[in-house]
């Protein structure tokens, strides 16, 4: 019973916290790892011994409190830690997007003025040091994967387990400091930075306090009751404040067990592995696995081909109102129970969610059909709606009152209003308390009683009290007839069939509305070679005369249901392209965490637009691509342009997917 | 780098030992056709030593020689400071010499894992019984010997195909678990047959981070074949250069590449 039990409210810092694990949850696991083909893992007691000699390393070594200490690198337990770490001397994390070229480092590295960086390995140390002449503040970088560093010369640079050493080794000399720092610290002191990955301009450095971290952590761990025995695994990006929350801080508040996968590329076998409780992703991660699946199931014999439908058909229809405790016919409950033998169970098991008691996306629109599949199957998967600015929570979905189409009621402690311009307020005690450096972005952002704009558009639903969003505040514009433009809305829909990535809708200030389409090349590829076409490349086959019929097909569908929509009805795609490329992060056509960047795609692809409106068959694309060490190439086709039908106003039927 | 009995410090600073393998005159002929004629150089400890030479210059019945699967009708083979004669396959196996080959030869079937654990037989003790009853010292060893593999497969970055049949593998990878294979038997000398042979640029840039870490961090001495010769005078401390079967040029890459007689065997000379 013990293990239930929270830490109390009086623990006002992440350290503290952090102590009381150490205390009361000694031997429940804290941070794994898998290595060397094995789950290691550190208890709560371990991962304080952990912590506090890097810690202590770091005093040594010359950290001062307020300092920032920057973190890259992909999820590892040594680095979660060492922002723990950094907080007990009283100084400040800042983790970084890992995937960052060292341009986009240099910025943030610069901007913050940190003095250590923990880094993860060879490639981050190289990144850093590329550009470490034009940071002036940046003294030291520390590194936990020794190899290939040997040669490299050591004056500002030390292994991880070095620092360590001398930390174990200063114990007696700073160890009473350290812990003074800890004791003093208070619930309005920064616990963390994180930079936003910017859809316009530069990243800005949101600064949050223990109090809004330690306040939205425990009241969205009361919302759904986590506790110790969850486990998660954290395989989203540090920088990203999910993970901050989810990794660190609910992790500290509940005390339940963190997972580092062994790479990237084994996240999917590793999630099998551990099967976590506790699971989030955003909507691209459940498409992928729900697109795995169908283009795996169309390889299965009839047999199983049968029994999928069936079964799964059976659970469209009565798999939600189980989950949500409705009333549900003995036969149905029986056939059901009999699926989950037969297939949910072992879907459940080859997606790594046989465990999952609560699953969360955000961050974009997911399908209804990816939403309900995941539900029908007896996964609680709920959406929430939050931001960096709101230490994560602004609205989630109370169990029993989940759909598709809300992002849920106003979280624990969170107000919420409208403004005339349709844009989404709201206050809370997780709101940031600044904009590192940036007085006036942050005026421009919270009010002075606290509230915060969004910048996106939406509307609470009459009687349910839901939160709806439409779209990016900015994005929505007017047509040139003045009908309302609202693009992510419409690309969301497209994006929902999986054949179709991404999607970018053109047409503010103008008579009509233009797309450009990504193709799903795991989808698509699969279904090519259903059908005997043969491609050479992602070109090549993007623009195949069947490809674009299929994308006909998908745009008109999705113009049918537009067309229903009063509102949307002027937003009806006239015409698309296929994209020849991939649109890309390292190209800075979309953000780190895979928004696109419309004002970047509209001066690239400007060119392909006109020739869309301008009536053109055909038009020569040239793009260049920058690969991921910096180097560039080009990558030229000629694109067709391809008209799709329009529905009239109010006539569309509803759209299938 | 002058003094060739006492080893030698490289520009980036690692230690160079004395001989592992020294090479004496080596003649190999089959039949009538001379492959190999009064060939003459030696392998050092810790270093990577490249074999380059224009097609049918003799470089890999160089590689054969060097790991005793041929044995040369004159001269003197020395590893490790004793004479090599004419070896048995299982003695061939067991000198410590381990490679990879020019046109992959892995057990298709079998998973990544399974085929680096391949190379650790030669280490393995227990009889066949023990093993397939999983008695006595089998388990315990299959552990030690799963650890070090596991170390290999993280050395190599290849976490994520552990599970995978080989033959499902894209080329650049099979050679990378071929590596992996070749290392897992802990070889003293290790022999690579044209690793960067077709591969794309960013697998050939990998592959040479791989080949020097090895060197690195195993501080593996490694004799490698190549025709990509940018490659070569990156990452090789000495070069040997055949044509034709003799020896036409050997020493550091600048040397070899001032050197006439290397530029006209890779550009051609009008006789």
């Amino acid at each position: 019973m013990g293990d239930h039990v929270a830490p109390p409210e009086a623990l006002d810092t992440l350290p503290k916290v952090f102590d009381w694990n150490a205390r009361e949850r000694a031997s429940l696991p804290a941070y794994r790892e898998k290595e060397y083909g094995i789950w290691q893992g550190l208890t709560w007691a371990e991962s304080r011994a952990h912590a506090r000699a890097f810690a202590l390393g770091l005093k040594a070594k010359g950290l001062e409190e307020g300092d920032k200490v920057a973190v890259i690198g992909q999820n590892r337990p040594a680095l979660y830690l060492s922002m723990i770490s950094a907080q007990m001397c009283g100084a400040i994390p800042v983790p970084l997007y890992q995937d960052s070229v060292a341009e986009e480092m240099a910025y943030v590295l610069d901007h913050c003025g940190a003095r250590f960086a923990v880094v993860e390995n060879q490639e981050q140390v190289d990144k850093v040091l590329s550009v470490k002449d034009r940071l002036p503040a940046l003294e030291r970088v520390i590194y936990d994967d020794p190899r290939g560093l040997r040669k490299y010369d050591h004056s500002a640079l030390n292994a991880y387990s070095e620092i360590q050493e001398i930390g174990r080794a200063a114990e007696a000399t700073l160890g009473p400091a350290l812990d003074a720092i800890i004791a003093k610290g208070k619930a309005s002191d920064t616990c963390v930075m994180l930079y936003t990955s910017g859809t316009t301009g530069k990243p800005k450095g949101v600064v949050l306090s223990h109090e809004n971290i330690l306040s939205a952590a425990r009241s969205s761990s009361a919302f759904d009751g986590l506790n110790s025995t969850d486990s998660i695994l954290a395989y989203l990006p540090m920088a990203w404040v999910g993970d901050y929350i989810f990794s660190v801080a609910q992790a500290c508040v509940n005390g339940f067990a963190v997972n580092c996968p062994e790479s990237p590329e084994t996240m999917m076998a590793d999630l099998k592995e551990i099967g976590p409780t506790y699971f989030f992703a955003p909507p691209r991660v459940f498409e992928g696995l729900l697109t795995n699946v169908m283009i795996r199931m169309e390889d299965a014999g009839r047999l199983k081909k049968w029994l999928f439908r069936v079964f799964m058909d059976h659970a469209r229809r009565v798999g939600g109102d189980i989950l949500d405790g409705k009333p549900v016919g003995f036969m149905d409950r029986l056939k059901y129970r009999l699926g989950e033998l037969f297939i949910y169970g072992p879907l459940k098991n080859a997606l790594g969610m046989s465990r999952v008691r609560l699953g969360y996306t955000a961050g974009e629109a997911i399908g209804p059909e990816i939403f309900q599949f995941y539900r029908s199957l007896g996964i609680n998967l709920k959406q929430l709606y939050g931001q960096t600015e709101a230490s994560v929570f602004i609205t989630m979905q109370p169990n029993g009152e989940v759909r598709a189409d809300t992002v849920g009621v106003p979280s624990p402690g969170v107000e919420l209003k409208i403004d005339d311009n349709g844009e989404v307020w709201y206050r809370s005690p997780g709101v940031f308390v600044e904009y590192y450096k940036q007085p006036e972005k942050t005026a421009e952002t919270k009010d002075p009683e606290g509230w915060v704009a969004t910048g996106d558009a939406g509307f609470i639903e009459e009687g349910t009290g839901h939160l709806r969003i439409i779209d990016r505040a900015k994005d929505v514009g007017k047509l040139a007839d003045g009908s309302l433009f609202a693009p992510k809305y419409v690309e969301n829909k497209l994006k929902f069939f999986p054949n179709i990535y991404e999607a970018v809708v053109v047409g503010a200030g103008r008579e009509s509305c233009v797309a450009m389409l990504n193709i799903d090349l795991g989808s698509v590829g699969s279904w090519a070679e259903r059908n005997n076409i043969a491609y050479a490349s992602y070109t090549e086959l993007a623009q195949h005369p069947k490809v674009y019929g299929m994308m006909k097909a998908h745009v008109e569908e999705v113009n049918r249901s537009l067309a229903a929509d009063e509102m949307l009805a002027g937003c009806q795609v006239h015409r698309f392209v296929v994209l020849h490329k991939q649109l890309d992060a390292d190209d800075g056509e979309m953000t780190r965490t895979q928004k696109i960047r419309r004002s970047v795609i509209g001066e690239r692809y400007g060119a392909i637009i006109e020739a869309m409106y301008a009536g053109a068959g055909e038009v020569f694309a040239e793009t260049e691509v920058a690969y991921e060490d910096g180097r560039k190439g080009r990558i030229s086709a000629t694109l067709k342009i391809e008209d799709a039908a329009v529905a009239p106003r109010g006539q569309g039927g509803r759209m299938a997917a | 780098m002058k003094d060739m009995g006492q080893g030698f410090t490289t520009p980036d600073g690692r230690k160079i030992g004395g001989a592992v393998m020294e090479l004496k005159n080596i003649t190999l002929r089959f039949g009538g056709v001379v492959a190999l004629s009064g060939i003459s150089f030696d392998i050092r400890e810790g270093e990577i030593r490249a074999i380059i030479g224009p097609n049918g210059a003799g470089k890999s019945s160089m590689l054969n020689v060097i790991n005793g699967f041929y044995h040369p009708q004159e001269g003197e083979v020395w590893f490790r400071g004793a004479k090599r004669g004419p070896m048995k396959p299982h003695e061939i196996a067991h000198q410590g010499i381990a490679r990879t080959f020019q046109n992959i030869a892995l057990f298709k079937g079998m998973t990544t894992l399974d085929n680096i654990m391949s190379g650790r037989l030669i280490k393995m003790k227990s009889t066949m019984a023990e093993q397939a009853l999983w008695w006595g010292r089998a388990e315990k060893e299959e552990v030690a010997h799963r650890e070090a593999v596991e170390k290999i497969i993280d050395f190599l970055q290849i976490q994520s195909i552990r599970k995978t049949p080989v033959g499902r593998l894209p080329y650049g990878l099979q050679k990378r678990v071929e590596l992996g294979r070749a290392l897992a038997a802990e070889p003293a000398l290790l022999l690579l047959d044209e690793p960067m042979a077709g591969m794309n640029v960013e697998e050939k840039e990998d592959m040479c981070r791989f080949i020097l870490d090895v060197n690195d961090e195993f501080g593996t001495t490694i004799a490698l074949i190549e025709h990509d010769m940018g490659v070569v005078m990156d990452i090789a401390d000495r070069v040997v250069v055949l044509d034709y079967g003799k020896k036409i040029g050997d020493g550091a890459p600048d040397e070899v590449r001032a050197n006439q007689d290397v530029i006209d065997a890779y550009l051609g000379v009008s006789h």
